[in-house]
């Protein structure tokens, strides 16, 4: 780790305030991403600001058909959330099985984002739900939001403040683990909303979480696994490493597909 | 029985402080002044070095000194095995500098040392360190290495470190010409990384008051460090030496070798004239412990009509790495080739042992060493026979088993078994396993979408690993015995410095148990020492399961000269002959009469000895004893595994796994279900998780735990353990060796499962580790082909 200097934001106001001043200042939320990062000598920014004293952005809070999560809100509460368990299952499901419990302690569904890792599980949720990421600035629909490997829509010092998730008709993540590091070596997330069917994948596409457009139709005409017997135009590159070649992940889009569309009932 | 003695599931000793965090493991010791080494490791798996610039580094804040191998001219780290080409003639014995003499040949090659006041400055500066490389072609891949042109080592033309033979190949060829059916097969056993909870530590120290250097490090052996870096490397003699291998946190062999980083530390605290600490990060314990296994080999087998076992013949490459660690080159060889007879009574075998150097971490002993690769093989090669000769896999073991009365079992590879009933074992693993009932697991699990597959494997393997005459016979370069020294306190209790190391086995308890039991004393009043070359007169540690066969063998040697001499200590107290005493539960007696001694008392009288007879009689009551077997043991047993798999994922679960092992007298059962039970999880991690991957360019693809994948708590399933036992007639407490056997038996059980799982889907192999991926491409492929006929 190089050495940096540490603030512990009060507000969202203090944090940006904080950035501006910072020659090469970066937020910290739980430290799950970043601090390993910083350990390999990865990053080297001038100014750490945390975002631990900002009470603004942590909490969960259901309004009709909209659930909204703050973004500094651990993987841990949304996981044993009632309210988020009520409204999304698919989502409290996908939370409690990221990483293991050190890490949905202390990691935040904000950083996941903004991290935009190709193999972590929200970024599926947020697309596949088709969530709106809130910021101090603006709202970005989750379509516009992750934008290639690691890279998202943010701008630079632009801080995610909450995402806000319409409740679906009935909504499955099916997450086939990497063996070795437990991220998704294929994650599925199939959502019927009133708008129609959504399907987002993460862990295959070469450049990150996308919609897979034949299942969506496909569903929306007969909303069952054995719809998804269909060739998969259309789909991006995918992730070729030694946990899985490209073909093993198409392959592992449909039998989660599958298996997401099953578990809907 | 001693509730405390031999056979008593006791508690371990040394959990009460590994479990409240009060072990002292050596980045626990800091030492008066100490400063902190960050070793620069190559990035590059083959290059010269043109030059290195340490100007901006040197001035770095907190910098004490930077040396490279300009500096650091000392003896090369050696080998500890000499092996004979099939000429005669020596293997090729490449330099192995501690910091890199003009060319790097892997990733992680050790450059330069930065010292400084802290770890965090001796890294920042390292970073400062201007190196440059000159990049050459990488060696990386085994298969091929022969074959390019590219040298790793100048000195080793084809990459070739020896080429090896056992048998009379035109005899066993021969044997080939004739036979009734011929099963032959590419096996590879993949590659791992030992993964040690603790990575390794060094601290060197130097006095100049006396001239005496400390080295504490995280070491199998201590003395064998002493020997290797006094002798060899330093030139610093024994008695300026003193080597610690305090708490170790797991070793499974990658602690057994002289590493470079040791001497490093130690020279260079001369030369800084203070301490230095020096510990491993974990993504540099991947790049410079040494790996284990990697080999290739073609392997057939021949059989007659009956089915019979009648040759056996391999060719395998193993992989050395870039250097040779200290016992890499007797794996594939002695501790390999030697058990090709497996449990059977194959008369003939021939193995052509290939050791090859690449631009890869050096590849050395790794639980099990060698015997986990014969087992692999012989027990893939079995279970592809009984398939392609319509046996079953309980059938062609069975018709093949050395028999019961036939030990001493003199094998055609040199080993001669002294006992075992390898029948026995199978008979108990097929009930504990119920096997009768397992076809009905698998249409229960077929009506389900899974494939369920059963895999057997019967193994021997060779541990306790000794004879001194024996292994110098074979090319070894030290002795193989063990020490221990018994001191009997004035108030009767005992310390033990034992010349075994431990980490992790519970030598504390089970050595304890051992004195509890033969003088009758609590099991509180009994410490092990070890790990200390100023404490414990002579050691050859750890390793091959050969703890309690020879080591608690040597503390049986000297506990018998204790008593010999409390025997006569009591007949001088109690007025009697020696001959005449009795001792039993710790108590001395004069036959046939009720004047008695405790044990207490005649060790207070031996440091108390108002009125001994100074000629017949010495004060004091402590022994040693060196004991040095007539031949190694020999452990066997029986592992099934059952296993379920997801046709659509490829996803292998292991539904249950059975070990039957025959370990010899068990002294714990308790420890031995624990060591087993350890194993296991080591050697499924092979079959289906781990595997260390190098790409053309010699980089590790599996340098962390994002992508080397270690077995954990919920890959395992509840393991179904039992023990047969045959006493090993060589030593007297009857005892093998339990330390490996798990991780040598387990994984061809966990292989022939998958297949036999997927042979009626039209596979007929599968590579370790099986993978979902690997799985699922096998499935396919097999489609795909079944498809297309
Ligand atoms: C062992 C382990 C296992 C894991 N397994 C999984 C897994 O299975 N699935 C999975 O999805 N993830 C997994 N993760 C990642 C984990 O979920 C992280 O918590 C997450 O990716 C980052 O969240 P964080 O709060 O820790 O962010 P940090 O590490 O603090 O920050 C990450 C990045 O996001 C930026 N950032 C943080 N908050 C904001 C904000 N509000 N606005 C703008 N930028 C922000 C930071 O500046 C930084 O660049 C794992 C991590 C570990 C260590």
């Amino acid at each position: 780790m190089y050495e940096f200097n540490y603030h512990k934001a009060s507000s969202v106001s203090d944090a940006e305030q904080a950035l501006r001043n910072a020659s090469d200042g970066k937020i910290v939320a739980g430290g799950q991403t970043l601090l390993p990062t910083l350990k390999q000598r990865l990053a080297s920014p001038s100014d750490l600001i945390d975002l631990g004293g900002c009470s603004e952005l942590c909490g969960i809070s259901v309004d009709g058909d909209t659930v909204t999560i703050g973004a500094m809100t651990t993987h841990a509460m949304v996981a044993n959330s009632a309210e988020v368990q009520s409204a999304i299952p698919a989502l409290a499901g996908l939370a409690s099985n990221i990483g293991d419990a050190q890490v949905r302690n202390l990691g935040t569904i904000g950083g996941s984002i903004a991290n935009n890792d190709p193999a972590a599980d929200y970024p599926a949720a947020c697309l596949g739900l088709g969530a709106v990421i809130v910021t101090d600035k603006r709202e970005i629909v989750a379509d516009d939001f992750f934008t290639g490997l690691f890279e998202t829509a943010l701008d630079e010092h632009e801080i995610i403040t909450a995402i806000r998730f319409p409740k679906p008709e009935k909504a499955c993540y099916q997450k086939f683990p990497n063996p070795a590091s437990r991220y998704a070596l294929v994650g599925v997330m199939v959502a019927k909303m009133s708008s129609g069917v959504r399907v987002a994948v993460t862990g295959a596409g070469a450049d990150g979480v996308f919609r897979v457009d034949a299942f969506e139709s496909a569903l929306d005409g007969s909303f069952s696994a054995s719809s998804l017997d269909i060739e998969m135009v259309h789909l991006p590159d995918l992730l070729e490493d030694i946990h899985g070649s490209p073909g093993y992940r198409e392959n592992l889009i449909r039998v989660m597909g599958k298996r997401a569309v099953e578990a809907c009932g | 029985m001693n509730d405390t003695g031999i056979g008593a599931s006791v508690r371990r000793k040394e959990d009460f402080r590994f479990l409240t965090g009060q072990g002292t493991y050596t980045d626990d010791i800091n030492r008066p002044g100490q400063t902190y080494g960050y070793i620069l490791r190559s990035p590059v798996a083959h290059a010269k070095i043109n030059g290195i610039d340490l100007a901006e580094a040197k001035a770095a804040p907190g910098v004490v000194a930077i040396f490279t191998g300009d500096d650091m001219q000392v003896g090369s780290i050696p080998c500890g095995w000499g092996v004979n080409n099939k000429d005669g003639s020596p293997m090729n014995e490449p330099p192995h500098p501690a910091l890199a003499q003009g060319k790097v040949r892997h990733v992680g090659d050790q450059v330069a040392i930065v010292i400084a006041e802290s770890y965090a400055e001796a890294r920042a500066a390292a970073e400062l360190i201007d190196v440059d490389y000159e990049e050459l072609p990488a060696v990386a891949d085994l298969a091929t290495a022969l074959d390019q042109s590219t040298l790793v080592h100048d000195e080793a033309p084809g990459n070739l470190c020896y080429d090896w033979e056992i048998g009379e190949e035109a005899q066993v060829n021969a044997i080939f010409e004739s036979a009734h059916h011929v099963t032959s097969m590419d096996i590879v056993n993949n590659r791992l990384v030992p993964n040690a909870m603790e990575p390794r530590a060094a601290i060197g120290e130097y006095d100049s008051a006396t001239g005496e250097y400390t080295l504490y490090t995280t070491s199998q052996n201590p003395h064998v460090i002493r020997l290797l870096m006094g002798a060899f490397v330093l030139q610093i003699p024994e008695h300026k030496l003193r080597v610690v291998a305090p708490d170790v946190g797991g070793g499974f062999g990658s602690k057994i070798f002289h590493y470079a980083e040791e001497a490093i530390v130690t020279w260079a605290a001369q030369k800084v004239r203070r301490p230095i600490k020096w510990r491993a990060e974990r993504s540099e314990s991947f790049l410079s412990d040494a790996h284990g296994r990697d080999h290739v080999t073609k392997a057939e087998l021949a059989l007659d009509q009956d089915g019979k076992f009648i040759g056996l013949r391999c060719y395998t490459k193993a992989n050395m790495g870039a250097y040779l660690s200290t016992f890499s080159t007797c794996v594939p060889t002695y501790l390999h080739a030697t058990l090709l007879a497996g449990v059977y009574t194959t008369p003939a075998i021939y193995c052509n042992v290939k050791a090859v150097f690449t631009n890869t971490v050096p590849v050395d002993a790794y639980r099990g060493a060698g015997r986990p690769e014969a087992t692999y093989l012989l027990e893939r090669l079995v279970d592809r026979a009984a398939r392609e000769t319509g046996m079953s896999q309980s059938e062609i073991r069975r018709k093949n088993f050395i028999p019961e009365d036939a030990f001493p079992y003199q094998t055609p590879v040199a080993l001669q078994y002294d006992s075992g009933n390898y029948t026995a074992t199978l008979d108990r693993a097929e009930e504990l396993a119920d096997v009768a009932g397992f076809q009905a697991r698998r249409s229960e699990a077929a009506s389900r979408g899974k494939l369920r597959g059963l895999g057997y494997s019967t193994y021997v393997e060779a541990c306790g690993i000794a004879p001194s005459a024996v292994v110098g016979s074979l090319g070894a370069r030290a002795g193989l015995f063990e020490s221990a020294n018994i001191r009997v306190h004035p108030t009767g209790s005992v310390t033990v410095y034992t010349g075994s190391h431990s980490h992790g086995q519970g030598h504390e308890t089970t050595f304890a148990q051992l004195v509890s039991d033969s003088l009758g004393i609590p099991i509180e009043n009994v410490d092990i020492s070890h790990g200390d070359t100023n404490k414990v007169a002579f050691g050859m540690g750890t390793y091959g399961s050969r703890s309690l066969a020879v080591g608690g063998e040597a503390i049986m040697k000297a506990l018998d000269k204790v008593i010999t001499k409390s025997k006569k200590i009591a007949a001088h107290v109690l007025e009697a002959d020696s001959a005449d005493i009795e001792f039993k539960d710790g108590k001395f007696t004069v036959a046939g009469t009720d004047r008695e001694m405790a044990f207490g008392d005649v060790a207070l009288t031996a440091y108390v000895p108002h009125n001994f007879p100074h000629d017949e009689l010495e004060p004091g009551l402590e022994e040693q004893a060196f004991y040095d077997p007539m031949n190694f043991t020999y452990p066997a047993g029986c592992h099934i595994c059952e296993v379920e798999i997801d046709p659509d994922t490829g996803v292998v679960e292991v539904v249950a796994m059975t070990a039957m092992d025959d370990v010899g007298r068990v002294i714990n059962p308790m420890i031995v279900e624990g060591q087993i039970h350890g194993g296991l999880a080591q050697g499924i991690g092979q079959a289906l998780m781990e595997g260390a991957r190098y790409d053309d360019d010699g980089q590790l693809l599996t340098g962390s735990y994002m992508d080397y994948c270690m077995p954990r708590a919920d890959d395992l399933p509840d393991f179904k353990v039992g023990t047969t036992t045959t006493l090993c007639t060589h030593n007297s407490l009857g005892v093998k060796g339990c330390g490996e056997v798990g991780a040598i038996g387990s994984p061809p059980a966990v292989i022939n499962a998958v297949v036999d799982a997927l042979w009626d889907q039209g596979v007929r192999d599968i590579a370790m580790p099986a993978t979902p991926n690997a799985v699922w491409n096998a499935l396919n492929g097999a489609k795909t082909a079944m498809a297309a006929e």
